[in-house]
């Protein structure tokens, strides 16, 4: 589904991804793991489109379409959804109001009838209630005054209402206290886990991965994937230290 | 502002006039100044007006507002003309009055738009709000001149202007001079201007759930402009104001 062949990225002038190849089919959860400025959240911005973040060879295809030479509202409608580490803060836009024209604009993109008030509001509320979010955040400004635990779970629940193909989520496990991990990892377990879908799951922890159990697992060091395993890899990570496993 | 009896067109020296567009203005003709629209308010009436503004012309529109004793009277207006648009309002308030004003300037294509405000607190006890928010591009420019006076004996005054500017490109600019004149001493009087960008953080989040460039700036200007109309109580005003105004965003600078 998504194949990312020798990337290699630049934050200014300063290179941070280097050659990184990883594969990731559908029905896959792959995490990925590695000590800070490996170049976690650069792969993440990169796979977005984020402005300033600069790619300087190597490619990506996802589902048969150069990634990188789309838009990254053009991305979104492709089935891309990225989960952002700080999710950010739009003063006088509602959740509501949001997530409807961004999602309609995406069925449009994609030729598809746009939802119906009723319609999208019946599928907010289903997805709320799975993040165990309540309607009425759904009305306030989009993340205005939320916690960093209900920023993260808003993002669930936006993807929730999206339902992309992929996703690609930057440390959506910082931030949460015990409880509000464990609805957040059912939460991407419930609309992620199909056979037609897939995940990029970026993380520092093992507990997330307690909960959303990865298929695979690699490790993110100086720019490139150094090692991938099964799941065992996150545990001799958390038990030994990426130094360890990395020598 | 002082009136002759014969009228001349005033130059940039003028503070009103300091960031007017005077080439339009000779274009317009001397006679649109002497075109006043006077409105009293008796005491404890209230009334709301709404307008869109602006054309392919040069537009002056001077109001000047009486209100009476406990009265209310709330402008909301969306300047986004086509060639120099002006709003002038001078308001006079009674014991206890108040007004509320609500201004958005929108455009680009080199054109100035702006609100000249002169609030005077008269007497006692009167409040006055005005919101004006300027969105521009193009080398346009939007001004907000409001001068508030506050008379030797009107205490317990509760004044208050808030400007914020949004540009969306470099070459457009915003202008905003308070002034204030304060003779009594229990008042309240508060002023903010900011100027800045569009937010690219929130435009590029926007952007990753599927917003095209046009929508997300669109609904970003549309939350901006928003704060000018919140007093804005009848839905249907609300909606046609602000939809004036981001019609006018057609065509700007993503």
């Amino acid at each position: 589904m998504l194949e990312i062949t020798d990337l290699h990225a630049s934050v200014g002038d300063k290179p941070i991804l280097k050659g990184l190849t990883l594969s990731i089919p559908a029905g896959e959860v792959h995490a990925i793991m590695g000590p800070n400025g490996a170049g976690k959240s650069t792969l993440a911005n990169v796979l977005g489109g984020k402005p300033g973040y600069e790619v300087t060879g190597g490619s990506v295809t996802f589902r048969g379409q150069d990634l990188l030479a789309l838009e990254p509202h053009e991305r979104a409608a492709a089935g891309l959804f990225l989960g952002f580490q700080y999710p950010v803060e739009i003063p006088g836009v509602s959740n509501v109001q949001f997530l409807r024209e961004a999602l309609n604009a995406q069925r449009k993109a994609r030729g598809e009838e746009p939802l119906s008030g009723g319609e999208f509001l019946k599928r907010a509320k289903d997805k709320a209630a799975l993040l165990r979010m309540d309607m009425e955040m759904l009305k306030r400004q989009v993340n205005v005054g939320f916690s960093g635990g209900e920023k993260k779970r808003a993002e669930m629940v936006q993807m929730g209402i999206l339902d992309p193909a992929f996703a690609v989520l930057d440390e959506t496990d910082s931030g949460l206290d015990i409880d509000a991990l464990r609805v957040v990892g059912a939460g991407i377990n419930a609309i992620m886990r199909a056979p037609e879908k897939a995940v990029l799951l970026i993380t520092h922890y093992q507990r997330l991965l307690d909960v959303v159990k990865p298929d695979r697992v690699s490790i993110l060091a100086g720019g490139r994937i150094v090692e991938t395993g099964g799941p065992e890899l996150a545990l001799r990570l958390e038990a030994e230290g990426y130094d360890a496993v990395m020598a | 502002m002082a009136e002759a009896a014969t009228l001349t067109l005033p130059t940039r020296r003028d503070e009103a006039w300091r960031y007017a567009d005077m080439d339009a203005l000779a274009r317009l003709g001397v006679a649109a100044l002497d075109q006043w629209k006077e409105i009293t308010l008796a005491p404890g009436e209230t009334r709301r007006h709404a307008m869109a503004v602006g054309s392919a012309a040069p537009e002056l529109h001077r109001i000047r507002l009486d209100i009476g004793e406990g009265a209310r009277a709330e402008l909301f207006v969306t300047n986004a003309g086509g060639d120099y648009t002006r709003v002038e309002v001078e308001v006079r308030l009674a014991k206890g009055a108040h007004f509320e004003f609500g201004g958005v300037t929108i455009g680009g294509a080199g054109v100035t738009r702006e609100f000249v405000t002169q609030v005077v607190h008269a007497e006692a006890q009167a409040t006055s709000n005005q919101t004006v928010r300027a969105v521009h591009w193009a080398g346009a420019t939007g001004n907000f001149l409001g001068e508030i006076k506050v008379a030797r004996h009107a205490q317990k005054t509760d004044a208050a202007q808030d400007f914020k500017g949004l540009l969306l490109e470099a070459g457009a600019s915003a202008n905003a001079v308070p002034q204030l004149e304060i003779f009594a001493d229990d008042v309240k009087c508060a002023h903010g201007a900011t100027v800045g960008e569009l937010d690219e953080a929130a435009r590029f989040y926007m952007m990753a759930r599927g917003l095209d460039p046009a929508t997300a700036q669109r609904l970003l200007v549309q939350a901006f402009i928003g704060d000018a109309f919140v007093a804005l109580e009848d839905e249907a005003e609300r909606e046609t104001l602000l939809d004036a105004a981001l019609a006018a965003l057609e065509g700007a600078k993503l």
